[in-house]
């Protein structure tokens, strides 16, 4: 067997303060015989937790390559009941296994009772859950040994419940957990324009020292019951003009950060990707001079 | 924040109810900018939760979405989805249930064979995630005593695995996943069982000989290869212990060889 019958070589685990792209099985071979150049690949955890063949030899090519960030889509933090403790398992044994420079999950909910709903659903802003999260995040750190990464949500309800804003919430949770924040300028466009709030205001009060990563996506425009904007985290499209705006703002004001594009629907050609990752890297490099700067 | 003196909580219960009921009402406490429920928002979580899970069944499933037709796996996977929603995050799991739905599906009574190509497509599925493994090197056989060459057994590689059916499902799969411009007349009264394999990263799927599922089911159960032979010869006529022995070892379906 070619896998696993020597120690594979990789290449350094630190993710760089540039761009990279979600990785898509069909790409992995136009990326490995172009040598592509980029700064990362990010991938779901749970696409690589079956046990063998395809999946793993790929990412292990890709991994010996190009420092990658592990997204976890499925672990349900915001749940009303514990964490899967073998889902965690296999979240830290891929960490493990894959030395993953970055690590990171949603502020969301997936699962209720044994059903697995897969969506990233919203959770209320109040104590009570307040606490969950930051319990289930200390076991994910815990268990993990490593500091992970929370992601910024979209959202299409806000809760009558909710007690606190988005931002105070997500504040409290690395105050109390020492986690990072994934800020994804996609979902804050998404979220600001659904709940009729100012995008450039919650992101000049988001706590930027936490950010250890970027996510940039496209989004589906529609419209809510009263007529007014909905839009639709839908990853299916190039990143709009508006929340390419946006994220030069927070590179300019913040410094370079590394910046995923998320393209998981509809996915286009390899060479469709890479420019939107090429574009993000020219927003990046005209902050950093003339080299970029290694992620903390 | 303006909240609300008296404010109408939803716990996850009642919100993922309402997911899979699309006659359910909006949970009220879930509202829009102006603090009115919104049941078109909340409906982007129930179709985004319905057609990512159909879409994963999809993916799955590609002979019975061609077999069907594009409407009508979505109907099916629909109906599915809402009855047997996943239990783990991992979807690569998911769809263990669908051959067995599709069999007691009304509507499909008269296309009995759509299970067992779901079958097959769910076997193929495990044997591409199954662990990596070395299968057994054909040369093992050699150096085995002739006289005790009956009482060997065979230990399956973990990506191995069978389908019997009295079904074309062979050539239905051909059609309509891997060989979708070949020119292959299905006769729906053959009977057709499939071993699939995976020696190191692609699957193989292949068809059995006559008896080579009688075989290779005693081999996979554990039988001694004279015991599984014996079988075969039995209830086949035409069993060839060599061409079907020599079908399981090319295509690496064990992992190691067993001596008494």
């Amino acid at each position: 067997m070619p896998s696993h019958s020597t120690e594979p070589t990789r290449i350094d685990a630190a993710v760089p303060a540039r761009a990279g792209a979600g990785l898509k099985a069909d790409h992995v071979q136009d990326v490995l015989d172009t040598g592509a150049d980029i700064g990362f690949f990010e991938v779901h955890a749970e696409n690589y937790m079956g046990a063998g063949g395809v999946p793993h030899r790929q990412l292990e090519a890709i991994r010996e390559r190009y420092p990658l960030s592990l997204h976890g889509v499925g672990l349900s933090i915001g749940g009303e009941q514990p964490l899967d403790k073998s889902h965690l398992q296999r979240l830290a044994d891929l960490n493990r296994r894959y030395e993953p420079g970055l690590f990171s999950e949603h502020l969301a909910w997936s699962t209720h009772d044994t059903t697995y709903f897969n969506d990233l659903l919203p959770v209320p802003y109040d104590k009570a859950t307040l606490d969950r999260v930051c319990d289930h995040i200390d076991e994910v750190q815990e268990k993990v040994g490593r500091k992970m990464l929370l992601e910024n949500p979209s959202t299409y309800v806000a809760f009558e419940q909710s007690t606190m804003s988005e931002l105070d919430f997500l504040k409290e949770i690395t105050r109390r957990t020492g986690c990072g924040l994934l800020l994804d300028v996609n979902n804050v466009h998404v979220s600001s324009t659904n709940h009729a709030r100012s995008a450039i205001e919650y992101l000049q009060d988001f706590p930027m020292d936490r950010v250890g990563e970027i996510h940039l996506g496209g989004h589906a425009p529609d419209v809510d019951d009263a007529g007014r904007p909905l839009l639709i985290d839908a990853h299916d499209r190039e990143v709009d003009d508006a929340v390419w705006a946006l994220y030069e703002t927070v590179v300019e004001r913040n410094g370079p950060v590394p910046t995923l594009i998320e393209w998981d629907n509809d996915v286009p050609a390899w060479p469709v990707l890479l420019a939107e990752a090429q574009a993000a890297d020219r927003i990046l490099s005209q902050e950093s001079g003339a080299g970029f700067k290694r992620a903390v | 924040m303006n909240v609300p003196e008296f404010p109408t909580r939803v716990g996850s219960g009642e919100f993922g109810q309402a997911i899979w009921d699309p006659e359910a009402e909006t949970p009220s406490g879930l509202t829009g900018p102006d603090g009115l429920t919104a049941p078109k928002r909340f409906s982007v979580y129930r179709n985004n939760v319905i057609v990512s899970l159909s879409e994963a069944l999809e993916q799955t499933f590609p002979a019975i979405r061609n077999l069907l037709g594009e409407d009508y796996f979505k109907a099916l996977a629909r109906a599915f989805v809402v009855r047997h929603p996943p239990t783990s995050p991992v979807l690569l799991w998911y769809g263990a249930e669908f051959a067995g739905f599709i069999e007691a599906f009304p509507p499909l009574e008269a296309y009995p064979y759509l299970a067992d190509v779901a079958r097959v497509e769910w076997a193929w599925l495990q044997s591409y995630h199954a662990a990596d493994a070395a299968p057994m090197d054909p040369a093992a056989l050699g150096s085995v005593d002739p006289e005790a060459l009956g009482t060997v057994r065979f230990e399956k590689h973990p990506a191995t695995d069978m389908v019997v059916s009295r079904w074309p499902v062979w050539d239905l799969m051909r059609v309509n996943r891997f060989e979708p411009d070949a020119e292959i007349d299905v006769d729906l009264e053959a009977s057709q069982s499939v071993l699939i394999t995976r020696p190191d990263y692609d699957v193989n799927l292949l068809l059995l000989r006559p008896g080579g599922d009688v075989f290779l089911n005693a081999l996979l159960s554990g039988a001694m290869l004279g015991e599984a032979a014996a079988s075969a010869q039995a209830q086949v006529e035409e069993f060839s212990l060599s061409d079907c022995l020599s079908d399981c070892l090319s295509n690496g379906a064990f992992k190691d060889l067993v001596t008494a």
